[in-house]
């Protein structure tokens, strides 16, 4: 395998072990260890993508987060993963991955006419645009702007990789291990407090592993390897790589989104792709470091261009040259530190440097090797078009205004180094309003918002020996605050080379007669002359210039070229960059996939599953189950060849004509106990509670204070100061949430306790005229006569040895117990039912049925009591006390709740008596009116009436009693049907009640 | 997340609670006579204020209390919670 641009015996990937991989469908090599940049860096490719806009070429700039150029798409395993940074994917064995932003390919992209059309392309192209006229935006701009958008495409497959969530506390995070983050971690451990050191990179160290130092005389490597070896060691310290710290939240939340298998060929059996930290820290301490600020000069976006720290990270850890003939721009001492790295690889570089006369350890370093040196010297331009082939230099004036002696000199890759930027971001989203360090020519955190301190070069300090010092006091101070420890460990000696003063110096101005692009946001094609438009045009606060212009709202977020566009802004100002500030910073700091946010909340594990405990029978029955709530209950009992319409209706005729069984499990329930139940009671209903026997149930309604109907159940008096309350399956936690506020905060001195007790009961509901002669089969021992337990009865008795709670209420209309068991026996009693009702004809219902036996008689349901309902609309005035006061009453009095023309239940029968009606019809009086036509009021539910063999529906419509008798028209513009119908009364069946009391 | 000291259960998660809003809110007793307005101003309308509010939260996932809790709605800053019928300070 040759790599013309591999060293030899440099760097940190694993030479014994060789991978392939795809790139747009060709075959390279690279080694374990090397990420899809620096294996293809290695093979000489530079060429991996088009830009957003203008589609010109793009080549690396990076090597880490800040990779503004290299995004890619991913297939692994058939499936595609977008927006992945060529940086950071470390390769494995059959990756592919392929360019985006170009067709037909990266090398040949049409879009590229964009760039000779860029006259045709300024600052707010869009808004500017796609304004007129407005027909022109479904067909034509949409689409266009929809093709022309993103990074790649999202799969639109299932994912089937795990995704996981977990929670963790410590004392201290430490977000990024580089020597701040060692040092302090190291520190506040000794010390005895929990830490988790964070490091988004595959390798710890940062800056360690490629500087040229020398700590407790080691090297910087063997310093990282030592230090994490022995964190490592420590119970009290988690340390995790490949994991980035991506958002500051509330009360020192910190989300951290770790990547276990991206680097894998395959995810291994039980670990997730990745894994989502939500942790909540004692102390946080930011040791985030800083990013290399690009320099601005005509074409810098050409590859071949890109950040010099880069190239040097290129070299040191992954053995790779980013180019033969370098060309370093620099305006401080670090572009030195790459061109002496490169002169020790046997590469000649260039050094072009902007100040005049700098003096420093380095330069003499670099002055004693022989590297050609040229001060007060800029790159004007890059020549090339997908790589950089020469450059265009200069000499530039000390007010650095005039440009001479331009000459053209071969290079194929300029390195450039604008001095430093402190990452600030997760200080910034942790509230810190940061302050403009002016030494620095950079923002640094200012006071501690949160429990957050920033240490090492993300807090500006850019010399080893202080950060280690600063960062070694922090990290003891925070820990000797959380655990009172005093266990200091000694600092260690450090070696480095002094620097001199960095140049203030970034952008290079455009030589006479030339107009060459100066880009500032690389990933979303951002230049110099898109600022200066935006000014001119009016633009004033950065946030908007950021927004008209889109710089800094790539994928990137603007790291590498925040700064510049701020400096760029306070010069046409003639501002100061702290006047201008900066943009929010705002989570992610780096992008987060969608998978890991949901994590396991995926299909049926989004929201739970409760079950009764004659699940099992219903399934082994042939039930066809729906979602009520998180329950899932039967919905109808399938027989042959039945369908939804004809089983339900067959169960609910066995209702009408014998028995049926149905599962009532789901309703809440709930204790209410004390001495002062009964009064509460009172006050939560709407009708009186107080004169209750004991061994009697009663029906009641409960409002909210704005009057409008909660819920319904039926309460049980068990014994003098012991309710069972029902609700419906639907309100069960509102309900409960509700009597606790009024209980803990309105009325504390009442004596009353409640809890809820839904899965303590397993309910069987038997409903029929049959039902009683069943019921004195299931116990035989109980006087069950209509005087034993008559209507609205209680009591307690044994079935066939388990004790169970037999309540005398009907939702169906028809004579009906409901039977109530501990949990644990519930299959028992249901089996027992099902036995013993053969010879009465029973058959199990579902909740069609249910539904329809209720419609018929006129019983409100949750598609009543839906939100808007008072009890007056749902007929339910003779529950409303006069006399006593309740929760909502004073709101009834409301002139829009006493008005005459409110929406009343009332039934609606098809005139043909053979057309359903579709529910959420509107009642008309006339179907032909002029649109919008004016509504009565609309169909809430509907079945087809097994009494009476036709449609049968309810209906809240204006007038409502009043209405009965009218012939007035359905329509369903959804279902496009007109149906006339006739206004009846909503109790369609037995309107006397007499079946439930016989 | 908040970050909420639960004065039964200890410092919690926000995702164990409810929010229950304006806890300064007293309702009318019952019986009472009371104009329309008075009434209204019960049900419906809440201040909004930027800063200091104290306000209901129900410990849901937890122990079921409801307690109050002294907020800031612009920084999220907790200074004080207390129990339902704890003297505010």
């Amino acid at each position: 395998m040759s790599q013309d641009f591999r060293l030899d015996n440099v760097g940190m990937v694993n030479r014994e072990k060789k991978i392939s991989f795809k790139f747009n469908g060709k075959k390279y090599f690279g080694f374990e260890g090397d990420t899809i940049a620096s294996a293809l860096i290695a093979n000489g490719v530079h060429l991996v993508g088009r830009s957003f806009k203008y589609h010109r070429p793009r080549g690396f700039f990076g090597v880490g987060v800040d990779e503004p150029y290299a995004i890619l798409q991913l297939d692994r395993n058939n499936e595609r993963d977008p927006n992945i940074r060529a940086t950071e994917q470390e390769i494995f064995e059959g990756l592919e991955v392929k360019s985006v932003n170009c067709w037909p390919s990266v090398s040949f992209d049409i879009g590229a006419i964009n760039n000779f059309l860029k006259m045709f392309f300024p600052a707010g192209f869009y808004y500017k645009t796609f304004m007129w006229p407005p027909s022109f935006w479904y067909k034509i701009y949409e689409p266009f702007i929809r093709m022309a958008a993103g990074f790649g495409e999202a799969s639109i497959k299932h994912d089937k990789e795990r995704y996981e969530h977990k929670y963790e506390y410590c004392d201290l995070l430490i977000t990024g291990s580089g020597p701040s983050g060692l040092a302090s971690a190291y520190a506040a451990a000794k010390n005895g407090a929990r830490v988790i050191l964070a490091e988004d990179k595959p390798r710890f160290g940062g800056s360690l592993l490629t500087s040229d130092v020398n700590i407790g005389n080691q090297t910087g490597i063997e310093w990282t390897e030592k230090i994490i070896a022995e964190l490592k060691s420590m119970p009290n310290v988690t340390v995790k790589n490949r994991s980035q710290v991506f958002g500051y939240y509330d009360h020192n939340m910190l989300v951290m989104s770790e990547r276990i298998s991206d680097h894998l060929p395959k995810t291994q059996k039980y670990l997730p792709k990745q894994r989502l930290w939500y942790i909540r820290a004692n102390e946080v301490l930011i040791s985030s470091g800083s990013i290399e600020r690009p320099l601005v000069f005509g074409n810098n976006d050409t590859p071949g261009v890109m950040l010099s720290s880069a190239a040097k990270e290129y070299m040191k850890v992954y053995g790779v040259l980013v180019g033969k003939k370098p060309l370093i721009f620099t305006n401080n001492d670090s572009g030195y530190e790459t061109a002496i790295e490169f002169k020790k690889n046997g590469v000649n570089p260039i050094i072009l440097d902007t100040r005049s006369n700098p003096s420093s350890d380095i330069i003499t370093e670099a002055k004693n090797l022989n590297i050609e040196i040229r001060f007060s010297y800029v790159v004007v331009a890059a020549k090339g078009y997908k790589k950089v082939k020469s450059a265009d230099i200069a000499k530039i004036s000390d007010d650095k205004k005039e440009l001479f002696n331009i000459e053209n000199i071969e290079c194929d890759c300029i390195c450039v180094s604008g001095f430093w930027t402190p990452s600030i971001h997760l200080a910034s989203q942790s509230g810190n309003k940061s302050k403009f360090n002016e030494k620095i020519d950079a923002f640094v955190p200012d006071k501690s918002k949160q429990k957050e301190n920033t240490i090492g070069s993300a807090n500006g300090i850019f010399t080893l020996e202080e950060t280690i010092k600063d960062a070694f006091d922090k990290g003891f101070d925070v820990s000797n605050k959380i655990t009172e420890k005093n266990n200091k460990v000694s600092v260690p000696t450090v070696v480095e080379k002094k620097s001199s003063d960095h140049d203030k110096f970034w952008c290079v101005p455009l030589p006479k007669g030339k107009s060459y692009k100066r880009f500032l946001d690389f990933q979303n094609d951002v230049a110099v002359s898109d600022i200066e438009l935006a000014l001119r045009e009016g633009f004033r606060s950065i946030e908007h210039v950021k927004r008209y212009t889109t710089l800094g709202m790539a994928t990137d977020q603007g790291k590498t070229s925040n700064l510049n566009g701020l400096q760029l802004v306070s010069d046409i100002e003639n501002k100061v960059v702290p006047q201008v500030g900066h943009t929010t910073f705002r989570p992610p700091y780096t992008p987060v996939s969608i998978g890991a946010i949901v994590g396991r909340e995926v299909g049926k594990h989004s929201k739970p599953t409760r079950k009764s405990p004659m699940h099992s029978w219903h399934e082994k029955n042939n039930a066809v189950f729906v979602d009520a709530g998180v329950w899932l209950r039967p919905r109808y009992y399938k027989q042959g060849n039945e369908g939804l319409f004809e089983a339900s209706k067959r169960e609910a005729k066995n209702v009408r004509q014998n028995v049926g069984v149905c599962d009532v499990t789901t309703l809440g329930k709930i204790d209410v106990k004390g001495p002062d139940a009964a009064e509460f009671l009172n006050r939560v209903y709407t009708n009186a509670w107080l004169k209750l026997p004991v061994g009697k149930a009663r029906y009641g309604v409960m409002l909210r204070e704005d009057g409008i109907v909660m819920d319904d159940g039926t309460t049980t008096r068990i014994s003098e100061n012991h309710y069972h309350m029902t609700t419906t399956t639907a309100q069960a936690a509102n309900v409960l949430s509700h009597l606790e506020y009024y209980l803990q905060l309105v009325w504390p001195e009442l004596n009353v306790n409640v809890v809820s007790t839904t899965e303590q009961w397993a309910g069987a509901a038997i409903a029929g005229p049959n039902s009683r002669k069943l019921l004195i089969k299931l116990f035989p021992n109980l006087d069950v006569s209509n005087e034993g337990l008559p209507f609205m009865g209680y009591k307690e008795a044994d079935l066939f040895g388990v004790p169970a709670k037999i309540y005398r209420i009907s939702f169906s209309g028809e004579l009906a117990y409901e039977i109530n068991v501990e949990s644990d026996n519930g299959y028992f009693m249901w089996e027992k039912i099902m036995e013993v009702g053969k010879e009465f004809q029973i058959q199990p219902y579902g909740t069609e049925a249910l539904s329809t036996l209720r419609i018929e008689m006129g019983h409100v349901a949750g598609s009543e009591l839906d939100g808007r309902t008072i009890p007056y609309d749902a007929s339910l005035e003779g529950l409303v006390s006069k006399k006593k006061d309740f929760i909502g009453k004073r709101s009834l009095n409301r002139s829009a709740f006493t008005s005459t023309d409110r929406e009343k239940l009332v039934g609606v029968v098809p005139i043909d008596k053979t057309t359903s009606i579709p529910e959420g019809s509107y009642i008309v009086k006339d179907p032909k009116a002029k649109l919008p036509n004016p509504k009565l009021g609309h169909v809430s539910a509907s079945c087809w009436s097994v009494e009476y063999d036709n449609p049968f529906s309810l209906a809240i419509i204006k007038d409502g009693k009043n209405m009965i008798g009218q012939k007035l028209f359905a329509m369903s513009p959804l279902k496009n049907k007109t149906i006339p119908v006739e206004i009846v009364s909503s109790h369609y069946v037995d309107p006397e009640g007499k079946r439930v009391r016989s | 997340m908040l970050y909420i000291n639960c004065p039964h259960c200890g410092l919690r998660s926000q995702n164990e609670f409810a929010y229950g809003g304006d806890a300064t809110v007293k309702r009318p007793e019952l019986n009472k006579e009371i104009s329309d307005q008075e009434w209204d101003n019960f049900v419906y309308l809440r201040k909004s204020p930027r800063g200091k509010h104290l306000e209901l939260w129900h410990h849901i996932s937890g122990c079921r209390q409801w307690i109050k809790v002294e907020r800031d709605t612009s920084t999220h800053e907790i200074f004080k919670t207390y129990k339902a019928n704890e003297a505010i300070e």
